[in-house]
């Protein structure tokens, strides 16, 4: 985690660069997700330890689904993003709407895509 | 000479190690505080108000819950990631640990300790283990529908006569399952209970068990003392219709509250404590609170229903006084409280507050803290005494 707090301003462009994400950067979501690094780190903490107690700690599952990059693999980072913001309707899935802003909701869903949350 | 004095002082170590361990010392005072991120659990000292020992090595403990052996000597802890770990309170240690499915939430232990029963995920079902050996006694598919799909489990309970209570959240359903007769358990099924049942309880009497739902307003209650049970729904509607807010984090039932001659309850997508009677089953009030409730716990006389809540106004604790429907008492221990734990006659109560990485004791008359232990990510805090308790 520490990696990524060092990481300062998180540019969308900047992964598709590293070669980290070559299917996120073909993806048609070019919208910024700029998170400072403390920031960064704080939705990690809110991703283990909050969605988590559905998810699971390890994201491996709970009562709500896992989100492990396996499980991710057929949805792109946008419609993580989406669910992550309007939650899913007459499930347990909350909208994030109003605790997190779009660019951080597009930051979450890349790093659970690419595996930065452990 | 100074190895003669190092010499003398390992010896006096040891033995004064050898005198605490022969220590004659009851268990029924003594609990578990789960710390959740490092798989480790603290036993604790209830009435000195201290740590007693960290044991680790029990895996994914992010949902962790516990039950008690008759005795009190012995905690069933059940992790997130299907483990099952007997802890030695007395010297500390695991006993002997197994992991039994893939992905857990919670169990019960049988009116006669001998069953330690699972709640699965995954694969979805309950699995029962011999409480001693922890060896696999049944196993219990929860398999629905026509193409006999696996439903993953919650509101696993105890209940009187050997068997165990639990609720399909997939199917809407609620099983029995009776190990009366020993051998294979009996099962008996009542379908369509409603949407999407999250968590259940057993009232104290064990006579009620009541499933709350996610997917409508209300709530499935089974009479096990009917002579055929049947499924009743309770607060039909309770939300009339007004749109929920969004819930950010489950509430429990476990814990909810039987005060007096009422319950009260954390409603779902609403910042409030449903209040019911608990002869007719008929809403009787609610009290607004500060948040998406979580767990609603009686003082065990009644007199006093301590509320906590969901992210983000986890950082919160509310104290409901009974008699007058009103909040009485409401301080910030910080985020994330997580857990209350009433000592059983209920002059204390033991708070767990995730972030700051401790648990703070409180005395529920004056409402000062008493004391503060440092804790690792503290979630569930469990005291022996629950295994005098029927549904704990």
């Amino acid at each position: 985690m520490l990696r990524h707090v060092g990481f300062g301003l998180i540019i969308l462009g900047v992964f598709a660069l590293n070669g980290k994400a070559p299917s996120e950067a073909r993806a048609a979501d070019t919208r910024v997700a700029e998170v400072s690094g403390e920031r960064a780190a704080a939705l990690t903490y809110l991703v283990r330890q909050d969605c988590g107690s559905c998810h699971g700690m390890t994201l491996r599952g709970g009562l709500g689904r896992p989100l492990l990059p396996d499980a991710l693999a057929g949805a792109e980072v946008g419609a993580v993003a989406e669910v992550i913001l309007e939650g899913i309707p007459g499930t347990p899935m909350p909208p994030w709407r109003g605790l997190l802003s779009e660019a951080e909701a597009l930051w979450i869903a890349r790093a659970l895509k690419e595996g930065r949350i452990e | 000479m100074k190895s003669l004095t190092a010499a003398l002082a390992i010896l006096l170590l040891g033995f004064c190690a050898e005198l605490q361990a022969a220590e004659l010392r009851g268990t029924g005072d003594l609990g578990i505080v789960i710390e959740r991120a490092s798989g480790s659990l603290q036993v604790i000292d209830v009435t000195q108000r201290r740590a007693l020992g960290r044991v680790q090595g029990l895996g994914d403990l992010s949902h962790a819950s516990a039950v008690f052996s008759p005795d009190q000597r012995y905690a069933f802890v059940f992790g997130r990631d299907g483990g099952l770990t007997k802890v030695d309170l007395l010297t500390q240690s695991i006993v002997k640990r197994v992991v039994q499915a893939g992905n857990s939430i919670g169990g019960a232990i049988s009116d006669d300790g001998r069953l330690v029963a699972v709640s699965n995920y995954e694969p979805g079902g309950v699995r029962v283990f011999d409480s001693d050996t922890l060896a696999p006694v049944a196993d219990i598919p929860a398999s629905y529908g026509a193409k006999g799909a696996l439903s993953k489990t919650v509101g696993l309970v105890d209940a009187p006569g050997r068997r165990f209570v639990f609720t399909l959240y997939d199917a809407g359903e609620i099983w029995i399952a009776d190990f009366s007769r020993g051998g294979d358990p009996v099962i008996t099924k009542f379908e369509d209970v409603g949407a999407l049942p999250y968590d259940a309880l057993i009232t104290g009497d064990g006579r009620h068990y009541i499933a709350g739902l996610f997917g409508e307003d209300g709530l499935a209650r089974l009479d096990l003392w009917a002579a055929a049970p049947k499924v009743e729904r309770l607060l039909d509607g309770y939300g009339r219709g007004e749109e929920k807010l969004p819930v950010y984090k489950m509430p429990h039932l476990e814990g909810w509250a039987l005060a007096g001659k009422r319950f009260m309850l954390p409603a779902v997508g609403r910042h409030e404590i449903l209040v019911v009677d608990a002869d007719t089953f008929q809403e009787v009030g609610r009290v607004p609170v500060h948040g998406q409730p979580i767990f609603a716990v009686a003082r065990p006389d009644g007199r006093q229903v301590w509320v906590n809540f969901a992210h983000p106004l986890n950082d919160t604790v509310q104290v409901i006084d009974v008699p007058s429907q009103k909040i009485v008492h409401e301080f910030k221990p910080g985020p994330t409280v997580l857990h209350l734990e009433f000592t059983p006659r209920g002059h204390e109560v033991w708070i767990s507050v995730r972030d700051s990485d401790k648990v703070e004791v409180y005395d529920t008359r004056t409402f000062e803290k008493l004391a503060e232990l440092p804790m690792a990510k503290p979630s569930g805090i469990f005291f022996a005494a629950r295994a005098q308790r029927i549904g704990l």
